[in-house]
């Protein structure tokens, strides 16, 4: 199997094991490729990919950008806060009008859950979900998983928790489809509020209680809070949160055991992980962000050359 | 007859025309020539204080194993070689149905105004020489490069390049099709031509 199933990216549950694992394979000669004097590849010069931000971002975004550049990419920046979005135009029209400039590839985060499907279905060009509301972030997951890889040699058969605000998290549910589709079992942690409800029906654990979880795992991908897109209070306070499910090192060093720690960031120090930890030799939270880049890579590359010429 | 054949039929079933081969190069006639391209690249190179020798992937990494060891025999010291793989550089990219995965890329030295030869199984076109020259330039800029093939396949080049050292020149059609193979990946030494049954 050496083509991808899908001809977009909007999400890992329609994502094969090989699939994944293609996207692998490229993303490790991508990881040599930006780590040479000269970082590109002229593979993508006859491309051009938008990427449309209609939420704020800047890892996502910047990674994105970098990638389709190291790729030779023509690339065009779109953001919602500046952009005609605000005067009212849909997103059909806002797109189609970009596509009119001859765009190959459209790389979008949206609010709104479905965005990037619903998008997929109406245009001719390819488009790779960079998050859509609470739904799915496709492109986090992999590189999260690719990294378990890096650090462990091999992500199937390990445990994975994922701790924090799973109810408003894009991050959880990607990573829940990527790690199950990879052998890996999963776990969700975090107050009674912030785990939805059905969740346990993907067939994961379930756990409130932090220690008891981090004991169990091999790797903690600790989420932020965030508190965006929380119109209700679903905990007392952020310091009661933080004292129940942010991950200090006392804690950490209370294991029996080593394990890896994750964040896909934006960081809240002192909220779900304090700085010693996020800045420990057990974190990897900088190869994440450096895994991006080639993970984001390997999937770009992947899809234009579904791109009939 | 119809074994070799049956054979050629099975190792190439996704071109479903019956080719007879032929050897170009025996195991003893490939020991000979790698012997005789080491003391080519002796005489230009010198003790190789100052150059490296590079193949291109996947079947030009063969062809400087066997040069490394011979040279390494000769000279009593160690000599840099790395492997290169070119897919990323390809001017084919969207324009062939399969995916071309990519293989290890391994230069752990600075190839920085050195003199590097590099190294592939077979010249025909050229084409991935000339995306070998232009991956191989991220890398740095070398003081000259130049190239060692074990078999040009002459006048059948698409674009102008051609090999400083070759092992054996040969005269091919388009629809001929010449192979390597290697004691370690097929069992046997040899270079084989195939040729379209009836074909003169």
């Amino acid at each position: 199997m050496n083509n991808l199933s899908v001809d977009h990216l909007t999400g890992i549950r329609d994502l094969t094991h090989e699939d994944i694992q293609l996207i692998f394979k490229m993303a490790d000669s991508f990881k040599e490729v930006i780590n040479r004097p000269i970082k590109k590849v002229p593979s993508l010069r006859d491309i051009t990919i938008a990427n449309l931000f209609f939420e704020n971002s800047t890892r996502t975004r910047l990674s994105f950008e970098l990638a389709e550049k190291r790729l030779s990419a023509d690339v065009i920046n779109f953001s919602a806060s500046s952009s005609s979005v605000k005067k009212g135009e849909t997103l059909i029209d806002t797109v189609n009008n970009i596509l009119s400039m001859k765009v190959d590839m459209v790389v979008m985060r949206h609010p709104n859950p479905g965005a990037a499907h619903f998008l997929s279905q109406r245009i001719s060009a390819k488009v790779i979900n960079a998050g859509d509301g609470t739904h799915e972030h496709p492109t986090q997951a992999l590189l999260d998983a690719y990294s378990i890889r890096e650090s462990l040699g091999d992500v199937a058969g390990k445990k994975v928790v994922i701790v924090g605000d799973i109810l408003h998290s894009r991050v959880a549910l990607s990573n829940i489809y990527c790690l199950q589709k990879l052998g890996a079992e999963v776990m969700v942690c975090g107050p009674t509020t912030l785990i939805p409800k059905y969740i346990g029906d993907l067939g994961i654990r379930i756990s409130h209680n932090l220690k008891e979880a981090l004991n169990w795992c091999d790797v903690a991908n600790m989420l932020r809070i965030q508190l965006e897109r929380q119109e209700i209070k679903y905990f007392p306070s952020l310091r009661e949160y933080s004292m129940l499910f942010g991950l200090n090192k006392q804690l950490l060093d209370s294991l029996d055991k080593r394990i890896l720690i994750m964040h896909p960031g934006p960081i809240n120090r002192g909220v779900e992980i304090t700085s010693e930890v996020a800045d420990s030799d057990q974190s990897i939270i900088l190869n994440q962000v450096e895994n991006g880049v080639a993970i984001r890579m390997a999937i770009i590359y992947l899809l234009a050359s579904k791109i009939e010429r | 007859m119809f074994g070799i054949t049956y054979f050629v039929v099975l190792k190439f079933k996704h071109i479903f025309v019956t080719m007879e081969k032929q050897v170009i190069l025996n195991a003893q006639q490939i020991e000979l020539t790698i012997k005789r391209l080491c003391h080519e690249l002796i005489e230009s190179h010198d003790d190789f204080s100052n150059s490296v020798i590079i193949g291109l992937q996947p079947r030009g990494i063969q062809v400087v194993a066997r040069l490394k060891s011979e040279l390494e025999s000769i000279l009593g010291h160690t000599i840099l070689c790395g492997n290169l793989d070119i897919t990323f550089f390809r001017d084919d990219f969207r324009r062939t149905e399969k995916q071309r995965i990519p293989s290890v890329t391994n230069l752990d030295f600075s190839i920085e105004n050195k003199k590097v030869v590099l190294v592939d199984d077979v010249l025909y076109t050229g084409r991935t020489i000339r995306a070998g020259l232009d991956a191989l330039l991220t890398f740095g800029r070398p003081s000259k490069v130049e190239l060692l093939v074990l078999i040009d396949r002459r006048f059948s080049r698409d674009l102008p390049i051609q090999a400083d050292y070759y092992g054996k020149t040969v005269d091919t059609l388009k629809m001929e099709r010449v192979s390597v193979d290697w004691k370690d990946l097929e069992g046997i030494d040899q270079v084989l031509l195939y040729t379209k049954e009836g074909n003169e």
